[in-house]
């Protein structure tokens, strides 16, 4: 009964107040990129110089990289250091906040490099402005050659700390590197980080590659390669270089990925002229047919939780994405639109599923729900299409192709990245033409 | 039978005494209340507003003016100065901006004299945006005080935003400057919950005295890293909009303001 009284005192007691409190409900906001400033990082006088790198420059470098890292993404404007009012060791004890809100920034990078004992200690400060306090505070300590990876390891931690998702920045992408006139293309694998650098070629150009695609751990890499005009699944360890044929099929082999596991190849495979889906255990080298029917099924992909499989197939005449158990069962066709589906790729938050659609001679990357409703094209063009996703599900990797002339003129092709928003398309600057792109997972987990 | 009625009679006794205890809440001016406020009461009472806002504009002008030559001379504050001096060392970018391609030569370490006198000047720059935002704000203070007075003129539209909080304008005009001010994070997951609360506690020229997120301790609570950050973002847009355009009148009644933000649905569109 007392209990009773309580509560009813208390209720009528809050109803009342909530009554006198005036509520404004903001359902809107701007989607204007944050100002934020990036200091160079302050490099400390005992620092040695260490073999080809200059110590000194570093601060600037990692400070540039890390802004052209923000600038990509489309969410970030990085302000110019030319405005800048304090000086960088001085600010990353302790920035002077009304300068810094003056110029406009809303948040605030700031760091300090020393050497010591040929080791590397990068530590960085995030500032928010506003509320002028410190968001977060690392130090890495690592060789000084790795100083490229620790401003994206940086860079990575800030885009955490300010949009509340992982960061993309500490990848590597893997593509085709294409060169030569376009009937007769050299292609040999390349890999690279996601801003462009370091680049390294991986194969000779022997031999046509394509379609290469990380494991989860980003140590092995399986693709395509020809072999006396037979196309056939190889697997490359990307730090010894050593590398072989995913078993000895009669027939053609095509579209490999890793489950995410990273323990399975799924593959398509044809037999007798007919191909359909099959997965292979890496160690047991134990093969498994995963659908059988008399279509042409291909592009296998795995949902990151490895229950389900997206692939393509012509079953229902058109080619359509289907989606179906990862024992083969319960398939479902799930795009009912008009023109062709393709090569879907499940997004490593598991939330979409990415495809290229070819309608009336036009190609267009998109992204779906995963049961084929919300479909939303993000870009179009002449030619397109193999969509990558980046480690966090926000943005997408694809190649396009220009149109060429009679003799192969005005050919080339190039990787762009789109958000999955369908803003900030942009390209990815590589060293030769380039397809078939496939984005690591973060290096550094 | 007994025990049921007694329970019957104690609970109506104590849904009536609760019911007297709480008229007192609810009639604070029972007699000046209209008994239903409408929509259209709301725009009454902007018009009635009207013919004094001018009024008060012309007062805030000329006290503006006053303050100005006050605040001026009132501020540089020579604590501050001295402390930024040894903050202030050569800036290689500010070199550039005002010798554009000759100085990006030159070591920073060989013309110091020449940045600090640049760097004096500009802090003499800082200082007036200081002290511009500075009059502002004592501006505000003055506005509020003439508020008071006018408070008495205009105390119709006292009695309307007494029962509805602020008027639909009123509202709208705060909304939009927060819509503003508001740079919400892209990466948030729009399949959660995604609803922030923050209250706030206002002076009369609208800048805050005190915010708090009334669901904070979500924010440390493991798998909601993004309410943190949306959390944070809201807290950011509010404190950026700072003085809030608040209503010229009726400072009780909008003292205490709780803005809900929830961007779902802008995610999702």
């Amino acid at each position: 009964m007392k209990k009773i009284l309580y509560i009813l005192i208390i209720n009528t007691l809050l109803s009342v107040k909530s009554y006198a409190l005036i509520e404004i409900d903001i359902t809107r906001g701007n989607l204007d990129p944050l100002p934020i400033a990036v200091s160079p990082l302050h490099v400390d006088i005992k620092s040695e110089e260490f073999e080809n790198i200059k110590v000194r420059e570093l601060g600037n470098k990692i400070s540039q990289i890390i802004e052209n890292n923000f600038k990509n993404t489309g969410l970030f404007n990085p302000l110019k250091k030319e405005a800048f009012v304090q000086k960088p060791d001085i600010a990353h004890l302790k920035p002077r906040f009304e300068d810094w809100r003056l110029i406009k920034a809303q948040a605030l990078v700031t760091g300090k490099i020393l050497v010591k004992n040929e080791k590397l200690k990068v530590e960085f400060r995030l500032w928010d402005l506003t509320a002028a306090q410190e968001m977060t505070a690392l130090a890495f300590t690592t060789t000084p050659s790795n100083w490229r990876r620790v401003a994206h390891i940086i860079s990575d931690k800030i885009y955490e700390r300010l949009t509340g998702e992982n960061g993309y920045f500490d990848t590597r992408i893997i593509y085709v590197a294409e060169s030569g006139p376009k009937n007769q293309r050299v292609k040999k694998l390349a890999i690279m980080d996601q801003d462009g650098s370091n680049t390294k070629y991986l194969t000779l150009g022997n031999e046509l590659v394509l379609t290469p695609r990380f494991n989860p751990t980003n140590q092995m890499v399986t693709y395509m390669s020809y072999f006396r005009n037979m196309p056939r699944v190889y697997l490359l360890d990307i730090e010894t270089g050593t590398q072989e044929v995913v078993g000895n099929f009669p027939g053609m082999t095509f579209a490999p990925r890793f489950s995410p596991d990273g323990k399975k190849i799924i593959m398509s495979f044809a037999k007798e002229g007919n191909s359909d889906i099959y997965t292979m255990d890496l160690e047991s080298r134990i093969v498994e047919r995963i659908t059988e029917h008399s279509s042409i099924d291909t592009s296998p992909s795995f949902s990151p939780d490895g229950k389900f499989i997206a692939f393509n197939s012509d079953r229902s005449g058109l080619q359509q994405i289907y989606v179906m158990r990862s024992d083969g069962t319960n398939v479902k066709r799930i795009t009912f639109g008009k023109g062709i589906y393709g090569t879907p790729v499940w997004s490593p938050r598991g939330d979409l599923i990415a495809f290229t659609k070819m309608h009336k001679g036009r190609f267009f990357i998109g992204v779906m729900r995963t049961d084929g409703t919300g479909e939303r094209l993000l870009t179009e063009n002449y030619y397109q299409e193999a969509p990558s996703w980046s480690p966090n599900g926000r943005v997408l990797v694809f190649y396009r192709e220009t149109k060429a002339g009679t003799k192969g003129e005005g050919f080339s092709a190039k990787l762009w990245s789109i958000d999955i928003t369908g803003y900030n398309e942009r390209r990815l600057s590589t060293k030769t033409d380039a397809s078939d792109p496939s984005w690591s997972s973060l290096l550094s987990k | 039978m007994i025990k049921s009625l007694a329970y019957s009679i104690t609970f109506h006794s104590i849904m009536i005494l609760l019911t007297v205890l709480s008229l007192p809440f609810m009639l604070r001016e029972p007699i000046e209340l209209p008994p239903i406020v409408s929509v259209e009461l709301i725009q009454i009472s902007d018009k009635t507003n009207i013919p004094y806002a001018p009024k008060a504009r012309k007062i805030i002008e000329e006290n503006k003016k006053k303050e100005e030559d006050r605040v001026v001379s009132e501020q540089a504050p020579p604590a501050a100065k001295a402390k930024e001096k040894p903050d202030r060392i050569p800036l290689p970018n500010e070199k550039k901006e005002e010798k554009k391609i000759v100085k990006k030569k030159q070591n920073p370490e060989e013309i110091k004299p020449e940045i600090r006198q640049s760097s004096e000047f500009e802090k003499k720059e800082i200082i007036d945006t200081n002290q511009i935002a500075a009059l502002i704000d004592k501006a505000k203070e003055v506005e509020a005080v003439q508020e008071k007075e006018s408070n008495k003129v205009t105390q119709s539209s006292k009695k309307n935003s007494f029962a509805t909080g602020l008027t639909l304008s009123e509202e709208d005009a705060l909304r939009a400057q927060i819509f503003g001010c508001w740079s919400v994070p892209l990466g948030l997951p729009y399949d959660q919950n995604l609803l922030v609360r923050i209250k706030l506690q206002l002076k009369k020229d609208g800048t805050i005295m005190k915010s708090e997120i009334l669901d904070h301790e979500r924010m440390n609570r493991p798998g909601q890293k993004f309410y943190k950050v949306l959390a944070e973002s809201a807290l950011r847009a509010v404190r950026l909009c700072q003085p809030l355009k608040v209503p010229p009148t009726g400072y009780d009644k909008w003292k205490d303001l709780q803005l809900n933000f929830n961007p779902t649905e802008m995610l999702k569109g």
